[in-house]
């Protein structure tokens, strides 16, 4: 048996990023729970369109959790109420019935408003460009195996690697800082033995660019680590400042 | 009508090949690189490769694509691995050959002899440069590399990154990208969709791109284009592609001249988590890598609707076990989803509608503990237990086959060339190496085959032989004419201004592809087929609803450009797909099986690839590329 629900989703709605915007409710029922939110709101595009108006832009892609283009807050948390869960996997067997659902777009400076739900992460992007890679060309790199990884370091560093780059971290720190995200690729490189060379110079860099870019410093709040949908934990934060300090101590 | 062109195929002993021809191939002066610039269209795997390597190696790059980050590019959804020669414990061999044949025997002698011993024989440097770059694969004890075993191979030469290799390949290769972006040789240029191409005679001289933003055409120059824009399987609407994935760029340029090869070679992946609901918007993958330790089973009885947990050993078939003792679970894709959708067509599905089958860890489990369970495959069990909401580690998870990967793609020759001078196409859009059926982690090693090694040699060679006389009034003009193009196809598509919104059409069209050119094929559902989809496509055009907007984003005005191209597409696929009369890998029509229900294949007549030339409002023309086999003679597939 197929299980149905109602919700009232209520949804900021705004044209761009120089107009105002405001929320609305918009009513939804017989919706099956075996639909995830984001099929919950194409429905509701579907009917917007057929009545003529303008449906709710959101972004989304894989609707696997693995691309990181989907995400708002939902209810004022990341991705919504379910822990390491991007939007696009959350499932309505997984809301009251009868619920509202406030949706709303990552609210930070540094993400602004495109339209609706969707913002501006490119910001994410020149962090890594500032320094969130191995200088290796095509071509001109030893053999794998004279790479010796050991299991665990493997592990550990593949999970700092797994951040999908959704911005939740951001969105949910208080003071809209990005050092989980910056952590977690200075940490994925600094672990492994190919990220050794400008392993330092590759922190500092990073940190430099989360300031220019104006993302708030970090006061150990822990929402980042909260509302990450790859569960990478903020203890790297901490090791990431070790390797500032380290920069700071060797070459100034 | 066009010739096709020469394949430009190796001559002498395939062994060696490629070194040989990369190595004689014309280079061109690294001052006169900077002045060249080339478009890249598509940042996944084959894109972000490629265009990282032009910019270290000194040209200007123009990388285009419609996420707001190339890491977001389909490719990054890839779960189970990559393939690699691996050396053979204790036979002196490096497992070259072996991948080559597998490669060659997978696709059921449908591809290109030298293009598949050339994958076999890069594919350890691909692995060495993901290493460099920093990409985490899993390890064995000794600390060196892991591998694992895939469907339709006797060797374990898998690599991996748990259930998420795509992604951290494709972060490898966005991460050289930005580096690159970093040192102002790419431009990078996110929220755009390419619509159109520009042509000079007869040449490829650039692309028109839909700012996603702004709704703005621009025209962007280049002395070389690249299409990456992965494949086509979303023609089926219900697919385990992300939902933007599309077959435009391609299509425009099939339009534009460019040969489609073999586009009915489309893939079903056996092992996906079923459709259920109205709404439902995609198909989810379970990796094939479950498949090494998951048994699939279903009641012996017919419409046995116990709780799988209640069935006993001696109620359950493990019938891919059963037809196939050697291979087992471990049978190539195709065979796997045909022998699953004939035991639910006969009733013997679980499920919804009986349009399941089982996918079992118990006995894995209970042999290998499920915290080993959980450290080979533990985000995918996640990811199944909140898309379906049971527990894998109790209860057998469901799945069905789903359209996942298509074989077919622009014609290219050997150096990844179109047969339009310029157009160079690689990863999943092109047609090189998988003939009718892709072997699994075999599409992650191609797409960074041809971008990281391949590709970059390809294109010095052809730009080196070109002088670029063309005046700029000339490619003015061109721009001129292709923007306009561009301009009354969307005109005319918001001008329709009907009730329907555009994912009504494309899921009516995903239905008719599925039952009429899905798993199995046959001549009258062919037929059928052909006139559903014309007669779709006029309503399409007359009764298409797209928002109105102009100068901000329209992203139903994105997926209308997509489905109006899916419509032609469709037409081609199943025009080829009726015009193939043998069974071929993923390709089987029910005409030709032998008794034991088996695929088979016309050498005599069908060993060739079909390239489709475009005809404006009349038939398309197939060319045919005849396949030889001088190292490994075609023989039948056989699994058992
Ligand atoms: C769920 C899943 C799992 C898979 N697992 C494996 C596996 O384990 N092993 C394996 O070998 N293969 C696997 N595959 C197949 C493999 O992932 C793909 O074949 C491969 O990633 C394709 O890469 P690509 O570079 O060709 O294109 P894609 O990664 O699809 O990238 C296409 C790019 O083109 C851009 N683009 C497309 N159209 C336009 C346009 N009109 N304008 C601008 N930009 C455009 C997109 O933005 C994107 O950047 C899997 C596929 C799926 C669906
Ligand atoms: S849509 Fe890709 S992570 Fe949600």
């Amino acid at each position: 048996m197929i299980k149905r629900i109602s919700l009232t989703l209520r949804i900021w709605r705004q044209e761009s990023h120089c107009s105002e915007g405001k929320f609305e409710d918009y009513f939804m029922k017989d919706l099956s729970t075996n639909l995830s939110l984001l099929e919950a709101l194409d429905k509701l595009n579907h009917q917007l369109i057929v009545k003529g108006q303008r449906p709710v832009n959101f972004d989304h892609d894989c609707r696997e959790g693995i691309c990181g283009s989907c995400g708002f807050l939902v209810n004022g948390q990341a991705h919504g109420p379910q822990n390491a869960t991007t939007c696009c996997q959350l499932y309505l067997r997984k809301l009251q019935d009868e619920s509202t659902l406030t949706l709303e777009p990552w609210r930070t400076k540094t993400f602004p408003i495109i339209q609706d739900l969707v913002v501006d992460r490119s910001s994410l992007d020149r962090l890594i460009v500032s320094g969130g890679f191995c200088s290796v060309d095509t071509g001109k790199v030893p053999d794998a195996n004279e790479f010796k990884v050991s299991q665990q370091q493997a592990f550990s560093a593949f999970q700092t690697a797994t951040c999908i780059g959704c911005g939740a971290c951001i969105a949910s720190c208080r003071n809209s800082s990005a050092s989980l995200f910056t952590a977690a690729k200075i940490a994925h490189l600094g672990q492994l033995p190919q990220g050794q060379l400008s392993r330092l110079k590759r922190a500092q860099a990073m940190n430099k660019q989360m300031f220019i870019e104006g993302f708030g410093s970090c006061s150990n709040n822990l929402d980042c680590e909260a509302s990450c949908p790859k569960e990478i934990s903020a203890n790297w934060i901490s090791w990431m400042n070790n390797e500032v300090r380290q920069y700071k101590k060797d070459f100034s | 009508m066009t010739h096709l062109p020469d394949p430009c195929l190796p001559v002498g002993a395939l062994s060696g090949s490629w070194e040989r021809v990369r190595d004689g191939l014309p280079s061109i002066r690294p001052e006169k690189k900077d002045g060249l610039k080339i478009v890249v269209v598509g940042a996944g795997l084959s894109g972000s490769s490629v265009s990282a390597t032009l910019a270290e190696q000194g040209y200007r790059v123009t990388l285009i694509t419609y996420h707001d980050s190339p890491r977001r590019a389909h490719s990054v959804a890839a779960q189970g691995g990559i393939n690699a020669a691996r050396p053979i414990r204790d036979s002196g061999l490096d497992g070259i050959d072996e991948l080559f044949k597998d490669t060659l025997r997978g696709g059921d002698f449908r591809a290109r002899e030298a293009s598949c011993r050339r994958l076999a024989e890069i594919s350890s440097s691909i692995i060495d440069q993901c290493v460099a770059q920093g990409v985490p694969f899993a390890r064995e004890y000794s600390g060196e590399l892991a591998t694992r075993r895939f469907g339709g191979a006797l060797l374990s030469r898998t690599f991996y990154a748990r259930g998420q290799t795509g992604q951290q390949l494709l972060y490898g290769a966005y991460q050289s990208l930005m580096r690159q972006v970093a040192n102002k040789r790419v431009e990078l240029l996110p929220h755009r969709d390419v619509i159109e191409l520009i042509k000079v005679n007869g040449v490829v001289r650039g692309v028109i791109s839909r700012n996603l933003l702004n709704g703005e055409l621009e025209a962007h120059k280049a002395n070389a284009v690249i299409l990456a824009t992965g494949g086509y399987s979303n023609v089926y609407f219900l697919s385990t592609n992300s939902i933007k994935s599309n077959a435009s760029v391609i299509w425009r340029a099939h339009r534009q001249g460019a040969f489609f090869a073999n586009p009915c070679f489309t893939q079903i992946h056996p092992t996906c988590i079923p459709s259920g609901d109205d709404f439902q918007s995609k198909l989810t993958l379970m990796s094939e890598s479950l498949r090494n330790d998951g048994r699939i089973w279903l009641p012996k009885k017919a419409h046995d609707e116990r709780n799988p947990s209640n069935i006993p050993e001696i109620d359950r078939d493990y019938f891919l076990e059963r037809l196939y003792p050697s291979y087992g679970n471990m049978v190539p894709r195709d065979v796997a989803s045909r022998r699953a959708k004939e035991l639910c067509d006969s009733g013997f599905g679980v499920g919804v509608g009986g349009r399941s089958i089982y996918l079992d860890l118990r006995d894995a489990i209970l042999m290998q503990g499920s915290d080993v369970i959980k450290s080979k495959y533990g985000n995918l069990l996640e990811m199944y237990e909140r898309i379906v909401g049971e527990d894998p580690y109790l209860m057998p998870m469901r799945i069905y086959p789903a359209p996942h990967y298509t074989m077919g793609g622009l014609w290219v020759d050997y150096n990844l060339m179109s047969n339009l001078p310029g157009l160079f196409v690689l990863g999943e859009a092109n047609c090189t190496v998988h003939g009718a059926n892709r072997l699994g982690a075999n599409a992650l090693l191609q797409c960074l085959g041809d971008g990281y090694f391949i590709a970059p040699y390809s294109i010095a060679a052809w730009l080196a032989t070109q002088t670029f006389t063309s005046n700029w009034k000339q490619i003015d003009n061109a721009c001129k004419d292709a923007l306009s193009t561009a301009r009354n196809r969307i005109d005319g598509l918001i001008k329709v201004n009907g009730e329907v919104p555009v994912d009504n059409f494309h899921r009516e069209l995903g239905d008719i592809m599925i039952k009429r050119c899905g798993i199995s094929r046959n001549k009258n559902d062919l037929r059928t087929g052909l006139n559903e989809v014309k007669t779709l496509q006029n309503k399409f055009h007359s009764q298409v609803r797209i928002p109105p907007l102009e100068n901000s984003p329209n992203p139903e005005l994105e997926k209308a450009m997509r489905v109006a191209d899916f419509l032609e597409l469709a037409q081609l696929i199943l025009v080829d797909a009726h015009s193939r009369e043998e069974s071929c890998g993923a390709h089987f029509r029910e005409e030709y099986q032998s008794a034991e229900g088996e695929a088979v294949r016309d050498d005599k007549h069908f060993a060739h690839i079909a390239a489709w030339e475009y005809v404006e409002g009349g038939k398309s023309i197939k060319h045919l590329e005849n396949l030889t086999f001088k190292e490994f003679p075609p023989s039948t597939r056989c699994y058992q």
